[in-house]
């Protein structure tokens, strides 16, 4: 099997920077780092199988209702990580509640399952999904990093900036509010495609 | 084998949906004890917060058992059977002996269920403090009833106002701070915060009558039957 399967996902042909898919839900969960590396897990787990599943059944999917069919594997999947995460990581699967079901219609899932799990087999098609969702993850803990960092001042729920420091109690520093808002997220994500690109040429236009 | 033909199409269609449903069905029956579980410790969480209990209850080394004993020693469940329904109400006895009246209360928001836990003075009258929560209010708007924010500003209020039953009313606008009935609304979550309204005034009403007769025994007919009730309160010790 190819490596490049596995490698390219994760930054040269990153789903997010450079297919430019999934935006949508990397603002939504990036303002803590938590609920972003359960994001993460979760699209990547949903990904890997529903193109396993898509992979195994390519040759017998009627072509008619193809679209159809792979929707009914991606929300059975949903919803059983949904169901998992309610018995298992109950804190977490209330911060998630929408998005959660908002994988569905994460473009990246749809996109990889047309693109390659109907014409692979299925362990290329396996790699190919877990590639492509740690390539998303990857954004997504980046881009949560530093809005939680900058906008809440903690890593993970940890205090990073020592308390002292905060005007309120006599030092210097605030939080800066803008972090915690949806458009940080895109100029995280849009600094994220200007480095990758700096350092990419070949994805520079002429 | 023909994959577009129409038979083909439709009992492929079949079986994969019948396949789908049997699979969750068997993962939400598996699931369903645990999942239960987790919403019974909200709950429970939920009023120990209307009382300012189990705030520090993520620092502890087992969250679900730190909440359920703190629960088991300070909240007693009492039904106050009425002729035509059956009112839930948490009696919660504090670390310095002073009695908590926690009354739950449930509406409908914007998009789905709101609900929440008011704990009352033992003078049935002023708010100690109070949790919401809901289902699907949007993020940043109806959503912050559930913020410390929001719920702090009940406390200290009073649902009787001149001797009627008022409750608390969420103004739009900025509420008079001068006033003990009046709370502010949230910006953009105006149904939400309607919603909040009537779900106080609408799930405390019917614990007026209970209220005067804890209050003051003597109003009841047979004084007897629940002589000081404000201390004694004898639960049904319900376990649920």
């Amino acid at each position: 099997m190819d490596k490049k399967i596995f490698i390219e996902p994760l930054f040269k042909n990153n789903p997010v920077s450079v297919l430019v898919l999934g935006i949508c839900s990397a603002l939504a969960v990036t303002v803590k780092l938590e609920p972003a590396l359960v994001m993460a897990l979760s699209v990547t787990i949903v990904l890997g199988f529903s193109e396993v599943i898509i992979s195994l059944l390519r040759n017998t999917i009627p072509n008619r209702i193809r679209i159809i069919v792979q929707l009914v594997v991606v929300a059975m999947l949903v919803i059983l990580v949904d169901q998992f995460l309610k018995a298992f990581a109950y804190d977490v699967s209330k911060q998630l509640s929408v998005f959660v079901g908002l994988i569905i219609t994460n473009c990246i899932i749809m996109g990889r399952i047309e693109a390659f799990a109907l014409g692979n087999k299925p362990l290329p098609a396996f790699v190919d999904g877990i590639a492509n969702g740690l390539g998303y993850g990857i954004i997504l803990v980046v881009v949560a990093f530093f809005r939680e960092f900058f906008g809440s001042g903690t890593i993970l729920g940890y205090p990073i900036i020592p308390a002292e420091w905060y005007i309120k109690n006599g030092g210097f520093y605030e939080n800066n509010g803008l972090f915690i808002l949806p458009p940080m997220a895109l100029i995280l994500v849009g600094a994220f495609i200007w480095v990758q690109r700096s350092i990419q040429k070949e994805l520079q236009e002429k | 084998m023909d994959t577009n033909n129409n038979t083909y199409t439709v009992i492929y269609a079949t079986i994969m949906v019948v396949i789908v449903a049997a699979l969750l069905a068997l993962a939400s029956y598996l699931l369903k004890d645990r999942q239960q579980r987790n919403v019974e410790l909200e709950t429970k969480q939920q009023i120990l917060k209307s009382v300012k209990l189990g705030g520090d209850s993520e620092n502890a080394p087992d969250k679900a058992t730190y909440i359920e004993s703190l629960y088991a020693k300070h909240i007693a469940e009492e039904k106050i059977e009425k002729e035509d329904e059956t009112l839930k109400l948490y009696i919660c006895t504090m670390d310095s002996g002073e009695k908590m009246y926690i009354i739950p209360v449930h509406g409908t928001g914007l998009w789905g269920p709101v609900w929440g836990y008011v704990a009352l003075k033992s003078d049935f009258n002023t708010i100690y403090g109070t949790t919401y929560d809901h289902k699907s209010e949007t993020p940043g708007l109806g959503a912050e009833i559930a913020t410390p924010e929001f719920s702090k500003q009940f406390e200290g209020k009073q649902i009787f106002t001149n001797g009627v039953f008022k409750s608390i009313l969420v103004v739009k606008g900025g509420a008079d701070p001068a006033s003990t009935n009046q709370v502010d609304a949230i910006s953009g979550g105006t149904i939400t915060s309607k919603a909040v309204e009537e779900m106080l005034f609408k799930s405390i009403e019917h614990y007026l009558e209970y209220f005067k007769v804890a209050a003051d025994p003597a109003a009841k007919a047979d004084p007897t039957a629940k002589a000081d009730s404000t201390v004694v309160l004898t639960p049904n010790s319900v376990n649920q």
